[in-house]
């Protein structure tokens, strides 16, 4: 088994606000996170997909097809996005870097032929990232 | 679902590494430059990483705010900017990266109650660093 892992950097912003929650407890919870017309971050994905090595092409996966279905799934409907307005999934969910990691591996996961997927990670900044393996 | 989450931290201090239970000489051939009387500092970089399911109203496996503030008042008041040796913890205890990385991860194991604790990593420096996981195999 070999682990590859493919890095992408994507600019989007975002905000944190729950309806169910009262103004003071978004305020509360999300500090200043809640802020309603957003602020961004200069994410850094990296996808780490594992895999036998095919004996004739030397490869655990097509990279350039694992780029077009990262460029097309991902960085084509996140980058230099509003994640909250944009990016449907956030239309129920709070685009956390958890759920931006949730969000990103379901769109790969189907997607991917052969390599299987083992590991998306987001940076929100260097000092804080989320690893999401597609554990229930 | 169930994710996990790493926030960086750093602080700075300065550490000797000396044992009583060894001879001078020995001492100097363990531990080499390290075993400077005088000692000497490191900008430590601590990683902590936690687990556990997604909060489906915050979004979170825990508010960054419980977490931040935890390890500021247990870790970075506690060693930032302070010689290693001189604290209670280290009387009987040789302050090497590894003996600093259980430390802390026994220190967040028993106080941190909002999320799992599943790594602590310490970067000594750019060359050298640490992974301690109580004993687990560490996830990659």
């Amino acid at each position: 088994m070999v682990y590859l892992t493919r890095k992408a950097e994507f600019a989007a912003s975002h905000y944190y606000h729950n309806p169910d929650f009262t103004a003071e407890e978004n305020r509360r919870i999300f500090g200043k996170c809640n802020n309603p017309n957003g602020h961004g971050h200069n994410y850094t994905l990296e996808v780490t997909v594992k895999g036998e090595v095919d004996p004739r092409s030397g490869f655990v996966v097509d990279l350039r097809q694992l780029k077009e279905v990262l460029n097309r799934e991902v960085l084509d409907a996140m980058d230099h996005r509003f994640l909250n307005k944009e990016v449907p999934e956030f239309s129920t969910r709070i685009p956390t870097t958890e759920n931006l990691a949730i969000a990103i591996w379901q769109r790969l996961a189907s997607k991917l032929q052969k390599a299987q997927l083992h590991r998306v990670r987001v940076y929100e900044t260097p000092d804080l990232f989320v690893d999401f393996y597609g554990e229930a | 679902m169930k994710a996990h989450l790493t926030r960086r931290y750093l602080f700075s201090a300065s550490h000797r590494l000396h044992s009583d239970d060894m001879s001078d000489e020995e001492n100097a051939a363990t531990y080499g430059k390290c075993n400077n009387p005088y000692g000497h500092g490191h900008n430590y970089v601590l990683g902590v990483t936690v687990s556990g399911p997604v909060d489906e109203k915050t979004g979170m496996v825990c508010n960054l705010v419980d977490l931040d503030g935890f390890v500021q008042v247990a870790i970075l008041d506690r060693f930032d900017r302070q010689n290693l040796n001189m604290l209670p913890e280290f009387t009987e205890v040789v302050p090497t990266t590894e003996n600093l990385s259980s430390m802390i991860y026994d220190i967040l194991q028993r106080g941190f109650t909002h999320a799992h604790l599943e790594t602590v990593g310490i970067e000594e420096t750019m060359m050298n660093s640490f992974e301690y996981a109580g004993g687990s195999e560490i996830r990659r």
